[in-house]
């Protein structure tokens, strides 16, 4: 019974497995879902998915196999999601940047043209497009295009489409918010504690053996409290091409400001040369040479780079190549510099992976930085942080 | 047993469903979902409606799986054995009895909450696998196995704040409570508020959900803040008219220091409200 509908689940690479299958089997045999549909629906997504971001995934694979079973007008089409988001939103996330590249603009238009129409069409035809379109992510993400109502609070319009075609969870699939919450759980597996300060914590094996040899009379011993004792030097990249990035660097910074005691921090801009600044409103007249930076902080420091890396390969490999000054020594030979000073470097590029290779320069800090080059993503920061945490 | 919802607490039928299936099965219940959409109150509830009585177990970083079964009083012991008080040959005086161990041994069916698991170490869950399948622990210190006489409903909830192991997740049923649309919105009021206006409801809940929709909050006002806000415009008997204005956009609602939390987002709700103006 069913075996089919799981193994569909399972070729949609959902992570079921039999345990869970044989829960939903008895549960439906417990008569818990009645006859209804919806009933059925919502119980195997209670007892089969785990992740709620897995939950457009599940309602797709839902809707693929029960095709048959519910014919639902409208289903055959696939929303142009992406499309209608990249003309909308006014800040293109990178992922759609990326797509845009590639289609560029004509054609996007077009394609948008035509669907829209396609749209208007199946609305007043007063099927799937309402529904769906309410529960898009235009609206939750509050980028509501005034002229063309596509997603509205047509709650009337429920009704007309099953749950799980409404496809709800689109929009927390895959798209891991870097949240500064998730950023300190990344930023604590980079912890190495030690005990500083004053005591006043009960130190029971201590005790035990002081009392041991005060012959059984109480002794007690207190030691102080673990703390967080390791040391981080960050760099962060800002202006420019970094001000698409901005929400996601301030996410790590303050990530960073509480999770570690030791950190210290500095501003460039595209590359390192001899000199970085502290306060970006000060930059002109209060700089720090990074000569000083490379003096001051031990090689005990965790060197952490925080840029796009995207400029012109000019900017990295060239004397005089910086385009806010003349600096006499190149890019590159700065970094070099600065990773030979810190075994334990790593740098993190808060452009998507797989835009990497596209751009020259990334290439070439890639190199420099010894392939050590993260995506400021959950996943990426992990990465990082285990690079990090390994013994340099 | 069947849980229907309360009149303190509005169910949908998926999470209702969840939480039959909970009942039925006796397996652990693992909830999810923005915070202030009611996760920790849905245990309490049931708990209510079904009669039963409710163990909480609030998990901080420091906890330690073993805290929710028991713990043995080593100092206790140790101090009583230097004033030569005769307790101290019985071990069992020492050991003190977790949440879990109440919930297993208690006469009659419990509900048990664990809250916020995700607060816990990495290894918290795991360190519980076999507590919540079998239902049955072992106490080294006496020697004695503590078996469950009648399996506990397990309510958990997390924040996402860590990453569940596979094996744990495989044992519970899971349930993802989403933000209310308008009309759960309005039927989560109504059981706060029986007396509340349906004018002042009608503009309370048009401007709440006006906010939600505005661009780069940091944290979006919930089903909480709603519920505070509205007991402080009844409180402060805010006139309807207050709520309305002819452009939602260009005026800042009364007392909206309920609903935003955060120093940035006040600042960019209030900068988008003067620039609303400026432009009218």
């Amino acid at each position: 019974m069913l075996i089919d509908f799981f193994l569909h689940l399972k070729a949609r690479k959902l992570p079921v497995s039999t345990k869970e299958f044989l829960t939903l089997l008895e549960a439906l045999q417990s008569g818990l879902a009645g006859h209804s549909m919806e009933d059925f629906y919502f119980l195997a997504r209670a007892s089969l998915v785990k992740d709620e971001s897995q939950f457009d995934r599940f309602d797709q694979a839902f809707g693929e196999y029960f095709k048959g079973l519910e014919a639902i007008p409208g289903l055959e089409v696939d929303l142009p999601e992406e499309w209608l988001k990249a003309m909308m939103q006014k800040h293109l996330s990178p992922e759609e940047k990326a797509k845009l590249e590639k289609l560029g603009w004509d054609k996007l238009m077009e394609e948008f043209k035509k669907r829209l129409q396609e749209q208007k069409g199946r609305h007043q035809g007063g099927s799937k497009w309402v529904g769906t379109g309410g529960t898009s992510p235009f609206g939750n993400n509050g980028f509501h295009p005034e002229g063309i109502r596509v997603g509205g609070e047509s709650a009337g319009n429920r009704t007309a489409v099953k749950v799980w075609d409404q496809r709800e969870y689109r929009n927390l699939d895959d798209s891991v918010e870097l949240g500064t919450r998730n950023i300190k759980v990344a930023l604590r597996r980079l912890r190495r504690f030690a005990r500083q300060g004053a005591p006043d914590e009960l130190d029971l094996d201590g005790t035990i053996t002081a009392t041991a040899r005060n012959a059984g009379y109480l002794d007690l011993l207190m030691r102080p409290e673990r703390h967080n004792a390791v040391k981080v030097l960050i760099f962060f990249d800002v202006g420019g091409s970094m001000d698409d990035h901005v929400k996601v660097c301030e996410e790590l910074f303050s990530a960073c400001r509480t999770e570690f005691k030791h950190m210290e921090y500095f501003y460039f801009h595209n590359c390192v040369y001899d000199q970085v600044w502290r306060d970006s409103h000060r930059r002109h007249s209060e700089r720090t040479p990074t000569l000083d930076v490379i003096h001051k902080y031990g090689p005990e420091y965790k060197l952490i780079f925080v840029g796009d890396a995207t400029m012109s390969p000019y900017e990295i490999l060239q004397p005089n190549g910086s385009i806010e000054y003349s600096n006499t020594e190149a890019g590159a030979v700065w970094l070099r510099r600065l990773i030979d000073a810190y075994p334990a470097t790593a740098w993190l590029n808060p452009e998507p992976e797989r835009t990497w290779d596209y751009r020259q320069s990334i290439g070439i800090i890639r190199q420099i930085v010894g392939e050590h080059m993260f995506p400021l993503t959950l996943d990426g920061l992990t990465r990082a942080i285990t690079h990090l945490s390994r013994k340099h | 047993m069947r849980f229907e919802g309360s009149e303190n607490y509005v169910a949908t039928p998926d999470l209702m469903l969840a939480v039959n299936a909970a009942i039925r099965l006796q397996r652990p219940l693992l909830i999810k979902g923005e915070p202030g959409t009611g996760k920790t109150m849905l245990a309490e509830e049931v708990a209510a409606a079904l009669g039963m009585p409710l163990l909480q177990w609030h998990i901080k970083s420091t906890t330690k799986a073993q805290q929710g079964l028991y713990e043995y009083d080593a100092v206790s012991r140790l101090r009583d054995s230097q004033l030569g008080d005769d307790r101290v040959k019985d071990i069992s005086q020492y050991i003190v009895k977790g949440p879990l161990w109440q919930a297993f041994e208690a006469d009659q069916p419990t509900v048990v909450l664990i809250d916020e698991i995700d607060k816990a170490d990495i290894e918290f869950p795991n360190d519980l696998l076999r507590e919540l399948d079998r239902m049955e622990f072992y106490v080294y210190e006496t020697r004695e196995l503590i078996k469950a006489r009648h399996r506990p409903i397990v309510f958990i909830t997390s924040n996402n704040e860590k990453e569940l192991p596979d094996a744990f997740l495989r044992r519970c049923f899971f349930h993802y409570i989403k933000f209310p649309d308008r009309d759960t919105m309005q039927r989560i009021v109504d059981v706060h508020f029986p007396g509340i206006k349906q004018a002042m409801l009608k503009e309370a809940l048009e401007v709440f959900f006006g906010l939600r929709d505005v661009p780069g909050l940091k944290k979006k006002p919930s089903t909480s803040e709603l519920i505070d806000w509205l007991k402080l415009l009844v409180a402060e008997e805010i006139p309807v008219e207050a709520l309305r204005s002819p452009d939602q956009k260009a005026s800042i609602p009364p007392l909206h220091g309920a609903l935003l939390k955060n120093e940035q987002d006040m600042h960019l709700f209030e900068r988008l409200v003067f620039m609303a103006q400026r432009n009218r």
